[in-house]
């Protein structure tokens, strides 16, 4: 029997729809530089962040939007419930060394780029269930760390191909409240792994683009609407290539995205940039859906959004193994009453 | 007997079903993918690499009517360009230098010096001996390892066909 | 005119590593070009086609990482005839010496003196 909150496939439809309390962004300094500048709560502009090595000012990042998103809702760190995070890293260190500064119960999630729709959607379940009333859901990138950790240290003369994207720097959170004004989140699907056998670790943007369509047609399924009935669909990092991808997929299924479907990854930076086809990482759907588009939503731009966090789940090692890389897409819906 | 095969070729089928789907999306991801920028990189590698070695003469030509021979005058031009592409990777620059120049800042052998220092540089944190000395090789290791056995060869088959 | 010759020789050399790079599909990285150059130059050199262009080009010939295996190749085959066996092994990584041992102090050096920018 399927369950009484569960409606098609694999949606999710809240009984008492989660509020979007409070949302916190830290970016680095080449974010800074972009399109979205004034929407983040902070700009950092030294990439050490005044810790000694990157990963240390990840993790100091993520604790400070921690941090942030609860002082923004009025509240106190004893007030969270539990806190989702995770990021890119092995072992997701930047998660684990900020819950350990922030002592709320915590889980540890890995989700690749689509963290913060997976965090939203465990910490959604948790509060309509009644297990909660405050959650939070965070996560972080760092361009730096991830440059060492999946491709070549930064200081080497490499050219990046056109398809590649630029890991954004930054943290997102977000605090999802039982009750509150903001936001609420009415729905979720959540994404399969797609594998259609794409091995190019510099072309991400393709590998995960038939998991973010399958995601999104499974959505409009399952509660029987249409790309119109959003204010906006939004996916989390796929940049151009991945962007014009979903596009052709959801056509073939007689899905028509192109008046009111956009990226992140295209969101958050200025083509002179010089990011290639975009930006991409864990930060990149949590900063822009933690400060431009919810900001967006309250100022009544828009009122109801599709948000589809994508992730690609390889490791440097399945790549170098010749395996091809999965991606995943979890969806989310904002809804503004 | 005939159920399994059944579903042993159902298995099969679904196999190659997914292949074809497999391969009609990678023609379809290869045909949106952005133009590799070729001509333009070839021309920035060219006028690069070509600055670099030109430059490499101009101190080998300095060596050399200083009075070194041929040979000494060449290999401390070598060092120069070895310290130079070091150099250059501890200031931050020569990675600024390879996103414009491609295989024009990577073959010469400042590029060799930049594969060497860069992990070095990037590792110093994880310690002076698993971090620097340690990742120092990740790049340049395998160029040693390859010119080795490759003169090693050589020599071997110069040694007894001769 | 040395000069002039060391330009376009060696960036010539350059361009066929770009090409390599980026009319070849993704998996084949700087440091696929570096290890083929080393191992076609020490190749090329081995049956006497490197020493001319070396002649032509000077620097043009000798700073691309071709020629780092044209010093491999060379050394070994001149220790073969002067010791034998112990030639084979010894004579390209005598040659290479100073490079490669310039290459991994200098290379530490900097890895203290510096931090990485990013």
């Amino acid at each position: 029997m399927p369950g009484v909150k569960k409606v098609g496939q694999r949606t999710i439809q809240f009984a008492n729809p989660p509020v979007v309390m409070a949302t916190a962004s830290i970016v680095g300094p080449k974010e800074g530089e972009g399109p979205l500048a004034d929407c983040f709560d902070k700009i950092v502009q030294d990439t050490y962040y005044g810790e000694k090595t990157w990963e240390k000012a990840e993790t100091k990042m993520l604790a400070e939007a921690v941090e942030m998103v609860i002082k923004k809702a009025g509240l106190q760190t004893g007030d969270i419930d539990y806190l989702f995070a995770g990021d890119l890293l092995n072992q997701t260190i930047s998660a684990n060394y900020a819950a350990r500064q922030l002592a709320i119960p915590f889980f540890g999630l890995y989700g690749a780029c689509s963290t913060m729709y997976e965090g939203t959607i465990l910490a959604s379940i948790l509060v309509d269930g009644g297990f909660a009333e405050k959650v939070v859901a965070a996560t972080s990138s760092h361009h730096n760390t991830a440059e060492r950790q999946y491709r070549y240290p930064t200081e080497l003369g490499s050219q990046r191909p056109m398809t590649a994207q630029w890991t954004v720097t930054g943290a997102g959170a977000m605090l999802i409240a039982k009750e509150g004004s903001g936001p609420r989140i009415t729905h979720a699907t959540v994404g399969k792994v797609v594998d259609q056998g794409i091995k190019d670790p510099n072309d991400m943007g393709a590998a995960m683009a038939p998991a973010a369509a399958d995601t999104i047609i499974t959505h409009l399924q399952d509660t029987g609407r249409k790309p119109e009935d959003y204010d906006l669909i939004v996916t989390g990092d796929l940049a151009t290539v991945g962007k014009a991808l979903v596009e052709k997929l959801t056509q073939q299924q007689n899905i028509d995205l192109s008046k009111n479907y956009t990226d992140c990854g295209i969101l958050i930076y200025d083509p002179s940039q010089d990011v290639h086809a975009g930006g991409s990482g864990c930060a990149c759907s949590a900063v822009v859906t933690c400060s431009y588009l919810l900001e967006e939503m309250i100022a009544g731009k828009y009122k109801r959004i599709l948000g589809v966090g994508t992730g690609a789940l390889m490791s440097p090692c399945s790549c170098q193994q010749g395996d091809s890389i999965p991606g995943i897409g979890h969806a989310v819906v904002f809804e503004m009453s | 007997m005939g159920a399994n095969e059944g579903s042993l070729l159902d298995k099969q089928f679904q196999q190659v079903k997914k292949q074809a789907q497999q391969q009609q999306y990678q023609q379809m991801a290869q045909s949106v993918k952005p133009k590799q920028t070729w001509v333009k990189n070839a021309v920035a590698a060219f006028l690069v690499g070509g600055s670099i070695t030109a430059f490499a003469q101009i101190i080998q030509n300095i060596f050399q009517s200083a009075g070194l021979a041929q040979k000494e005058a060449g290999t401390a031009t070598l060092m120069i360009m070895v310290f130079l592409g070091a150099f250059f990777t501890g200031l931050g620059i020569y990675d600024n230098l390879g996103k414009f120049a491609g295989a024009g800042s990577i073959v010469p052998i400042t590029g060799f010096a930049n594969s060497i220092v860069s992990p070095a540089l990037e590792f110093k944190r994880e310690g002076f001996v698993y971090g620097v000395a340690a990742k120092m090789f990740t790049i340049a290791g395998p160029v040693l390892v390859y010119g080795f056995v490759t003169s090693v060869i050589i020599g071997l088959i110069a040694y007894f066909f001769q | 005119m040395s000069i002039l010759l060391a330009f376009i020789i060696g960036g010539l050399i350059c361009v066929i590593g770009q090409l390599i790079m980026d009319l070849t599909p993704y998996n084949i990285t700087p440091g696929h070009v570096l290890v083929g150059y080393v191992t076609m130059g020490a190749l090329i050199s081995s049956v006497g086609l490197y020493q001319p262009l070396v002649d032509l080009a000077g620097a043009g010939a000798t700073i691309p990482l071709s020629g780092f295996g044209h010093t491999l190749a060379q050394g070994v085959l001149q220790a073969v005839k002067s010791k034998g066996l112990l030639g084979v092994f010894g004579g390209g990584i005598e040659a290479t010496a100073v490079g490669i041992a310039a290459a991994v102090v200098f290379g530490y050096v900097m890895a203290v003196i510096f931090n990485p920018q990013g």
